[in-house]
C-alpha cells in the first residue's frame, strides 16, 4: 500500500474503504477562484480520483492574495484559471485525473457538466450561476454543496436532491444585488473556512456518512456563527424541486442575455429574471472605492475596472469599451453579484 | 432589550422592536435573509409585525454571492 493517503486512512470515519470510494469518485467544481482553488487543492490531495474544474476567467494580480493555486507567472501570462488550476493540481497529485474547462457555465452547458458526477462543489461568484447549477443538480440528482463568502463572512449549505430544500426554495427569487468580493473585499481565512466546510461535507458524502441539512454562516473576523435547520423550508410548489418542476434557470427565457452592440464597442447585459437595483447602496459602496460615478433616477454610470458601466434600474447594463462578452459578464457579476 | 443573536448576547437600541427593525439595524433588509426566532422560521410577511422580546434566541443568516 502506498503511504500517500495513510494519515487519512487511519482516520477511522474514512478508513481504507472510504479512501477507495474517494478514488472512484468524480467531483465537479464550478469556479476556480478563491473557493475553487482551496476546495480543489484539498480534494486533489485527498485523492478524489477525478476532478473537473470549470472557470471562465484568467488569473489577475488581485487574485493572488487568496487564490492559492496561482502564482505571478500566471498573471504575467494571463493564464486561464481552469488551465493553471489543472496544471497545479496535476503537479500536486499525479495519481488522479484533473480536467480544467475554460467556459462560462450557463443553462445551455450546465447539464453536460453535471451528468455523471458524484458531487458538485460550488465555487461561483454570482447567484444566477448558482441557481442554474441548482436546477441541473436537482434534475440529475447530484448533490450540490453551496458555499459563498464576502468580507470576513461566509455561508454553506449542502443541497441534497430529494432530501433537503433546494437553493431555489431558500431564496425564492434572485437577490436584486449583492455584496461582491470586488466591491466589499474579502480576506483569505474566510475563503479557507468556507472551503473547509464544503470539502468536509464532500468527504463525508463520498464516504457514505450522514449529512445534516444545516444552513451555516460564519463571520471569522467578528467571531460569530449561526446554524439554521432549513428542512422546513422545502416548498411543494418549488419550480426546481417541487411536485411539478419546470427548471426555470435551464430555459432560454431564464438566462441572462448578452449582446455586442455593433460599432459601439459595448456589450449589453439583460438579466433573465427582473431585478430592481438600489442605486443608493451601490453608490455608497462605489464612492468608498473612489469610483467616479453619476447617478440619476434612471441609471447609474460609473467607471469600474477601467470600463465605463451604465446600470439601469431593471438590472440591464451597458459595458462600454469592450466587445468581449466574457469580460463584460465578469464585470457585471463583480459589480452587482 | 437584550437577545441572543447568532449565539452572542446583544443589547439592541430601543427603536428595534420587530424582526424587520432588526434586519434594518444590521443593514441587511435588502438581502435574502433567513431568520430563526426561538427555533421557528417565520415567513417574510410576518417580519414587520413580529415583535422581539427580552431573551429571544435569534439566528440570522443572510446570503452573499462571492467566492
Ligand atoms: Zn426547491
Amino acid at each position: 500500500m502506498s503511504s500517500r493517503y495513510s494519515r487519512q486512512e487511519r482516520f477511522s470515519p474514512i478508513g481504507i474503504a472510504g479512501q477507495e470510494k474517494l478514488r472512484d469518485a468524480h467531483v465537479l467544481i464550478i469556479g476556480a477562484g478563491a473557493l475553487g482553488s482551496s476546495s480543489a487543492e484539498m480534494l486533489a490531495r485527498a485523492g478524489v480520483g477525478k476532478i473537473t474544474i470549470v472557470d471562465r476567467d484568467y488569473v489577475e494580480m488581485s487574485n493572488l492574495q487568496r487564490q492559492q493555486l496561482y502564482s505571478e507567472i500566471d498573471v504575467i501570462n494571463k493564464n486561464p484559471k481552469a488551465v493553471a488550476a489543472q496544471k497545479r493540481l496535476e503537479a500536486i497529485n499525479s495519481d488522479i485525473r484533473v480536467q480544467g474547462i475554460v467556459a462560462d457555465v450557463n443553462g445551455m452547458n450546465v447539464e453536460d457538466l453535471v451528468i455523471g458526477k458524484a458531487l458538485i462543489v460550488d465555487a461561483g461568484d454570482n447567484f444566477e450561476t448558482r441557481l442554474i447549477i441548482n436546477d441541473a443538480a436537482v434534475k440529475h440528482n447530484v448533490p450540490f454543496l453551496f458555499g459563498a463568502c464576502v468580507g470576513s463572512y461566509g455561508i454553506t449549505f449542502p443541497m441534497i436532491p430529494g432530501e433537503t430544500p433546494c437553493l431555489h426554495c431558500l431564496m425564492d427569487h434572485l437577490p436584486a444585488q449583492n455584496l461582491t468580493c470586488d466591491t466589499a473585499g474579502v480576506i483569505s481565512p474566510i475563503v479557507q473556512l468556507v472551503a473547509s466546510y464544503q470539502v468536509t461535507t464532500a468527504l463525508k458524502f463520498l464516504t457514505g456518512a450522514k449529512l445534516s441539512p444545516l444552513l451555516q454562516s460564519v463571520d471569522i473576523w467578528n467571531d460569530e456563527n449561526a446554524k439554521i435547520r432549513v428542512d422546513r423550508l422545502k416548498k411543494e410548489n418549488c419550480k426546481t424541486c417541487g411536485n411539478n418542476p419546470s427548471f426555470p434557470y435551464l430555459s432560454f427565457e431564464g438566462q441572462t442575455k448578452t449582446e455586442i452592440l455593433c460599432g459601439r464597442n459595448t456589450v449589453q447585459i439583460r438579466p433573465g429574471v427582473a431585478r430592481i437595483l438600489s442605486f443608493e447602496e451601490l453608490g455608497r459602496r462605489l464612492e468608498s472605492l473612489g469610483c467616479e460615478m453619476t447617478v440619476n433616477s434612471y441609471l447609474l454610470s460609473c467607471s469600474f475596472e477601467g470600463r465605463r458601466v451604465v446600470l439601469f434600474k431593471d438590472g440591464r447594463a451597458l459595458i462600454h469599451g469592450t466587445n468581449d462578452i466574457t469580460e463584460a459578464r465578469g464585470i457585471y457579476n463583480r459589480l452587482i453579484g | 432589550m437584550t437577545i441572543q443573536l447568532n449565539g452572542k448576547t446583544v443589547t439592541l437600541p430601543q427603536e428595534v422592536a420587530t424582526v424587520q427593525d432588526l434586519l434594518s439595524h444590521y443593514q441587511i433588509e435588502n438581502r435574502i435573509v433567513i431568520v430563526e426566532l426561538n427555533k421557528e422560521i417565520p415567513g417574510k410577511e410576518q417580519y414587520e409585525t413580529l415583535l422581539l422580546n427580552e431573551g429571544d434566541r435569534v439566528e440570522m443568516i443572510h446570503f452573499v454571492g462571492g467566492g
